[in-house]
């Protein structure tokens, strides 16, 4: 068997800190119910209710990677990182791309288009 | 046995250098590999979502999220999952101060928030179907049942694992083994919450609107 770093050590590289947790879960409880009641309230709507409950999330997701998964925090070489950027780089073009070609497919065939299509 | 070869091999070999050698350091490659495996985990769900979106309006007749989704049911959903998460980020806390009463409490309340999460999704599940909407339905309906469904699977898995993690960390106690696995876990329970952010956003929160 390989050897291992010792228990302390261990516990050492961990990043978990009582603030960070404390920190992460109360951003997480207000910016939930913040998204909740917007809705609930209908304080906005259309587009840019849609906007700001994407923005709301994304500044959730955030506070959670930095304060619950500890991203960025690891000794260099930050592979742990450069990891995660690679899958949201590949997520961005799964799911931009998906949305982009499916609704161009969406707009060909509606009905309404039908008929100056028919024209061509 | 491999105590006492730990404490020779990295004091004498390697004394503090960050230089990443192919026989020590197995705990900050266990946490790399298993975070690879999440970022995988994130491809699944982001092509999950992608499915939704570009399904969500197609209804074919059936009842739209509009009527069929509970804004209250998800916001209790989401809030048991972030408490299910600090709590287990908590058990680490303790893990790290060697305090096996504290883990094994933290990871109850845990594991309670967690089994009550996957019967409330369940519930809601039973009653989607008992009133005719399941997943033939509509290809809402089918996207819908898919990206809800493997994050509840996720859940219940994640539950399973607690577990045998919580039995370990009993019989056994606080070891490098033990405390790599808890490590381990409160990751993949973090991103769980983290997934479930974008469910509720996307999913409940505009689907409702």
């Amino acid at each position: 068997m390989s050897a291992d770093l010792t228990l302390k050590e261990c516990q050492k590289e961990w990043h978990g800190t009582f603030r960070a947790y404390v920190i992460g879960f109360f951003a997480s409880l207000l910016l939930t119910t913040l998204s909740f009641s917007l809705v609930a309230l209908k304080a906005f709507s259309g587009q840019l209710m849609i906007y700001i409950l994407i923005a709301l999330a994304l500044t959730q997701a955030i506070v959670q990677l930095l304060f619950f998964l500890h991203l960025g925090q690891e000794a260099k070489p930050s592979w742990e990182s450069l990891v995660f950027y690679f899958m949201v780089l590949v997520l961005l073009i799964i799911a931009v791309g998906s949305l982009w070609i499916m609704h161009d497919l969406g707009e060909r065939v509606m009905p309404e288009r039908m008929e100056e299509m028919s024209h061509d | 046995m491999s105590q006492s070869l730990t404490l020779h091999h990295t004091r004498e070999l390697h004394p503090d250098t960050r230089v990443p050698d192919p026989h020590q350091e197995t705990f900050p490659k266990t946490l790399l590999g298993f975070w690879m495996y999440l970022m995988t985990d994130c491809l699944l769900f982001g092509t999950l979502f992608a499915t939704y979106a570009v399904l969500q309006h197609q209804t074919f007749g059936a009842p739209s999220s509009r009527e069929l989704l509970s804004l209250s049911t998800a916001f209790s959903e989401t809030m048991i999952l972030l408490f299910s998460s600090v709590t287990c980020g908590f058990a680490m806390l303790s893990a790290q101060q060697n305090k096996k009463k504290g883990v094994m409490a933290w990871l109850a309340f845990s594991f309670l928030l967690g089994i009550s999460f996957v019967l409330i999704e369940g519930r809601e599940f039973r009653d989607l179907v008992q009133e005719g909407n399941s997943w033939t339905k509509s290809a809402f309906l089918s996207s819908f049942f898919t990206l809800v469904g493997t994050h509840g699977l996720h859940v219940s898995v994640g539950l399973l694992w607690m577990g045998v993690v919580m039995a370990q960390v009993y019989w056994v106690g606080i070891t490098i083994e033990t405390f790599r696995r808890l490590a381990v876990f409160s990751l993949f329970w973090h991103f769980l919450d983290l997934v479930w952010i974008f469910i509720f956003t996307f999913v409940y929160l505009m689907g409702v609107m």
